[in-house]
Formats: C-alpha cells, structure tokens, sequence
C-alpha cells in the first residue's frame, strides 16, 4: 500500500485541506508521499516537508504546472501516481477538476468526496446531496479518490520529510491561461474558520452583508452565502456554501435570510451548532438549526453585533 | 459548427429521496425523473451558440434506460437538433459513461461537447474531465461564461477562490456551470415539434464499448439526522446559549 497525496496550493502557501487529506491517507496505510505540482513553488513543498508521517515531499516546479492546468498537471499525476496503490486530493476545485482527468487517464473508475475510510478498498461518500451515503467497495486497480477535508482531522506538522524533484514536464499548447479573479479577503478561509456567518436572499442586496462582515470580524467568522444571494449577484460565487459550492462544517454556522433547500443543507449540516435566523417560522432550515431565531434579519443582526 | 450535449435522467432536484429500509439503494420507485439540471443548462448553452449562428446543428446524447427518451425529448425541445440513446439497464459509472461519449465523439466529430459539471443523483463530477482525458481534448470545467472565437473558445471557471478565465482551442469539452446561464422553458409548439426530430437507439455493443463498473455499491445509509433544536425568543437569549450552554462563542 502506498499513497498519492496531491497538495492543494496557490505556489505560495498549503492549503489546509491537504493536510486533512493526508490523515485520511494515513487510515490507508503507512508510505504516504505528497506531490506538489506548481511554478516558483518550492515554499510549499518546505511546508509539505513538515507535515507529519510523511514518507517523501515530490516537488514537480516548472512553469507548465503555475496555474494547475488540468491538461498538463493531470499527465504528471498519472506518471507518477502509476506505481501508487491510491491517489488522493482534497475535494476541492482543484483536485476536482483534475483528478477525473488522471483516473481516465489510468483507465479506473474514481471516487469523489470520500468521507470515511473503511479499508484500504471500501469508502462511504454522500449522494444526492448528502440525502444518502453510499459504501461502496472499489477494485479499480488504483484507487483515485477526492477526500472531503471537513471530514477528518488535520495531521499535524512537525514533521521533516525529505523532497525530492522531479523532472517530468507535460506542456499542452491547447490550454492557455488568460487571468485570474482572486477574491482578496483578511477573514479566514471558508472551508477552514470556527465561525461561519451565511447570508441569503433575504439579504435583499450586496450592500446589506455589511452587516455580516461587520458581525464577522467581531466573531473572526467566515462569510458564505446561499446560491440565490450569488445568483442576484449580492455576493462572488466563491462564497456559495452547498451541494455545488463549498462544503463547511465550522463550530457554529449563523443561516441569515437563508431558507434551508436540500442544495443548501447538503453543504453546511455538518456544522456543530446551526443558528437560524429567518422571518418565516416554516423556514426548513428551522429544522436543522439548533437555535431558531423568528425574526427580521434587519432588526436583529445588528442587535447581535451588539452583544457579542 | 457541430455540438454535442450529454445529459442524464435523474431525480427531480425538488425531491427529497429516501433511503430503501433494507439499505440496498435509494427508492426511485413513482419518484419524479427529470433532466439533470446541470445538464439543462449544457442544452441552453448549446442553444443560444446555435441562435447567435455559431453552432450549426446540436446533437444530445443519453445514456440510460428506454424512458431517457423524455429527457431527450425534452432537450430537443428546448432546440436540439437530433437525438441519441445510448440504451443500457444498468447505469455505467462516469468512466463508462465517458467511454460511451468519446465513441460518439469519434463518429460526430464535433467541435465543442458541452457537459453538465454535475449529476445531482451520484454528485461525481467526473464525467466531462474523464472524456476531455479520453480524447485528449483541452477542458473548461465548471464554467460560468463562455465565449467562441474562431477556432478557439474563452472560458470563465468557477474555481475556491474566485474566477479563472481559460483560452481553450477547439475541438474542447466544457462542464456547464448553474451561472452559466438560466435555461428557458420549452413551449408547446416546440415540444409538439421536438417529437417529429430525429431519435436515434444504439447500444454499447453497437459502440464497441463494453462496461466494466469497478464500484460495488455495498449499501446506503441515510445520513445522520440532527437533533431537533429549540426556537429562541430573543437576541439576548441566543447570545446566553451560544456563550453558556453551546459555548462556541
Ligand atoms: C442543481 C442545483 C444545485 C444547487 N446548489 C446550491 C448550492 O450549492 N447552494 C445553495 O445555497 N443553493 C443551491 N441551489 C439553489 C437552492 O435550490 C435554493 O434555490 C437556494 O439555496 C435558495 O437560497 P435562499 O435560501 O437564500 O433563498 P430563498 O429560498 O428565497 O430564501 C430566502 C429566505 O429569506 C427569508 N427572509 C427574507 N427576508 C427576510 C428578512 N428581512 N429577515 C429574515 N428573513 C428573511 C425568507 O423567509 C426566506 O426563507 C441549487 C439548486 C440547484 C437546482
Ligand atoms: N448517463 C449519462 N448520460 C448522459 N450524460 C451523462 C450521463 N452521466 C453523466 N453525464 C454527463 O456528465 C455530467 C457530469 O456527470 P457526473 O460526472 O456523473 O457528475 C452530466 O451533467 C452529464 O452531462
């Protein structure tokens, strides 16, 4: 048994998530090796290095690899990853858009947002929109699956893990990279903050999540929102929390102006502690929220932001 | 241009599924079948390249049972041109669906494949990328705009931290996006016409392709339901509980 982790990054910094994959991995077996695949990325694969257990830091930098292009990062993750027993990436965008790319590539099928690991052949994973959980056993002949971060633990990183490079460079002209709109923001990561603050339709504008930002910072809380507020385009698309969005599983999660449809819950119910707070008593978010507060969102959130 | 549209009958996205009491499967039994809505938004994109003269004729493909014919249907409804079925009784996973999509990519030859990002029913999110693999074709996956210029098309991406806007030659494989576009309805005379368009049937074998699921579905639970909680009367009251009672703040 040895495993394929591919680190998510932007070339400067991990991102968390690999570190919850690796602990997944880690349920596989024991000869875990992470692949950072990037340009001018040599910072993270350093960070990779102290991650704990690790076996190897495999350090792919070359200029093909900065914006993880599907086309090219994906060839290098089935070169390498042919003579590994599993191949996992967090199930984030990146890892999503690429990881089918490489199962194809190695001819198996793939399994996405594993959440449990039961052996080294049997995983669960949510289906319709976590209305269900499949196990389903594999015998693919390598297993290349996507690991749903808010599901296990963070390893920890006071390890020091050699890195070794390598050369491989896959260079499509058919994919060119144009830009990039990075939503700059001081609050923590969505995925990874204790607090998570949603607003939704009921926001009735982009100007009015002020009012979350503000109760935010006060919280050191995240702001998402519900697919309807991206859509009227109150708020970017990368705040979307749900089925097709981000899944979150903070401490608390406040649901401001938010009616709780199946799309909705299925990315935020695995929260500790849902708060409610919706004009409409019938709201079905009422019927996952631990605290329901029956009220205008107008008159209360800043009441709140009072009192915290 | 030729463009090709994949989209799959699932669950209506309304319906709340249960789980079998035996734990074997969901239960589809009278349940509402639909077209998956992401593939809904794949067709209306086809359509509108086919409107501003960029596409010249669409074809959507199914894989599925008999009663697939609806969702084709449908799509043709909305403006496809012809139809395709690829007939099977046992759902493929998305590797055997994207098998099947890259022998119909050989025969057509088209130049632009759009694909849902998502089926709503297994949530993969695979199938597209796997077919760009097969076919060795460049991929726009998750897109929420997109563009054809000559021979090549721009792409927006909804990626975790924002938008990534890719420049892809054709022919590409592209996986829709829910802000890619808001999908009308098929009216009457559209759907009373789409039942004269052309609805052809093949099998896998007729493909050359044969299935090979590696994934043994061994059962499937209902996830674990949250405790009822209580309603509070006041924003003083849910401050005392998150700090006293949940102390998560
Ligand atoms: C394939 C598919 C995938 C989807 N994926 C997602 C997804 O990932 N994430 C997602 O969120 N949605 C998703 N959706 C959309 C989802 O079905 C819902 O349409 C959406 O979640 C509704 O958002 P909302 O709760 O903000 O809006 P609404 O349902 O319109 O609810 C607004 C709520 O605000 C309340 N309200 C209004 N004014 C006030 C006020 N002044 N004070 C207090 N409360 C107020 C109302 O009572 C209401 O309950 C998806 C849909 C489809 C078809
Ligand atoms: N059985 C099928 N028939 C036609 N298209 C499919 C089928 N399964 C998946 N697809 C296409 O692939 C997309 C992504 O599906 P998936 O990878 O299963 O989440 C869907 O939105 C469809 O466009």
């Amino acid at each position: 048994m040895s495993i394929l982790v591919i680190a998510e990054h932007n070339n400067l910094d991990l991102h968390k998530p690999t570190l919850n994959t690796v602990t997944a991995a880690l349920a596989l077996g024991d000869d875990v090796d992470i692949l950072v695949a990037g340009a001018n990325c040599g910072k993270v694969a350093e960070q990779a290095a102290q991650i704990a257990k690790i076996r190897k830091v495999l350090l792919a930098d070359h200029a093909a690899y900065e914006h993880q292009l599907a086309e090219n990062v994906a060839k290098l993750i089935a070169t390498v990853g042919k003579s590994y027993s599993h191949i996992l990436a967090p199930a984030g965008t990146q890892g999503k858009n690429t990881l089918p790319r490489v199962a194809a590539l190695l001819d198996v099928d793939q399994l996405s947002d594993v959440i449990r690991i039961d052996s080294p052949d049997t995983f669960a994973r949510p289906i319709y929109a976590g209305n269900a959980i499949a196990t389903v056993q594999s015998s693919a002949a390598i297993k290349v699956m996507t690991i749903r971060a808010t599901n296990f633990d963070a390893v920890a990183t006071n390890g020091n893990a050699p890195i070794e490079t390598l050369d491989d460079t896959f260079s499509t002209s058919n994919a060119t990279f144009i830009k990039e709109e990075i939503a700059e923001s001081d609050r923590p990561e969505l995925t990874v903050a204790d607090v998570v603050i949603s607003g939704g339709r009921g926001m009735a504008s982009g100007e009015n999540f002020e009012m979350l930002y503000t109760l935010a910072d006060k919280l050191n809380a995240a702001v998402g929102a519900s697919r309807a507020a991206v859509d009227a385009g109150f708020v970017p698309n990368d705040m979307q929390v749900g089925q097709t969005g981000k899944i979150v599983a903070p401490n608390l999660y406040i649901a401001v102006g938010i009616s709780g449809a199946i799309q909705h819950l299925a990315g935020m119910k695995d929260s500790k502690v849902i708060v409610a707070i919706n004009k409409d008593e019938e709201a079905p978010i009422f019927q996952v929220a631990d605290y329901g507060l029956v009220a205008d969102l107008f008159e209360v959130v800043p009441q709140l932001e009072n009192l915290v | 241009m030729k463009v090709l549209v994949a989209v799959k009958r699932v669950i209506d996205y309304n319906v709340k599924v249960r789980v079998k009491p035996d734990h074997s499967d969901v239960d589809l039994n009278n349940v509402k079948m639909a077209i998956n809505p992401f593939c809904e938004i794949a067709v209306e994109e086809a359509v509108r390249l086919k409107e501003k003269g960029v596409a010249s004729e669409i074809i959507v493909v199914s894989i599925g049972p008999k009663e697939a014919q609806e969702q084709i249907r449908t799509a043709l409804a909305l403006g496809a041109d012809r139809g395709l079925l690829i007939q099977t009784e046992e759902m493929p996973s998305s590797l055997g669906v994207a098998k099947l999509l890259k022998a119909v990519v050989d025969e057509e030859q088209p130049q632009l494949i759009i694909l849902g990002k998502q089926s709503i029913d297994t949530d993969n999110n695979q199938t597209g990328q796997m077919l760009a693999a097969l076919t060795d074709y460049p991929q726009g996956a998750f897109a929420s705009s997109v563009e054809v210029e000559g021979d090549h098309i721009n792409v927006a991406r909804e990626i975790d931290g924002g938008l990534q806007t890719l420049k892809l030659s054709l022919p590409a494989v592209i996986t829709a996006d829910l802000r890619l576009n808001e999908p009308r309805y098929a009216s009457l005379p559209n759907i009373m016409k789409a039942k004269r368009k052309p609805l052809d049937t093949k099998t896998p074998a007729d493909l050359g392709v044969t299935l090979n699921n590696t994934l043994k579905t061994v059962k499937v639970e209902p996830p674990a339901e949250r405790q009822a909680g209580i309603k509070v009367a006041s924003v003083e009251e849910l401050v005392d509980k998150l700090k006293n009672e949940a102390k998560v703040i």
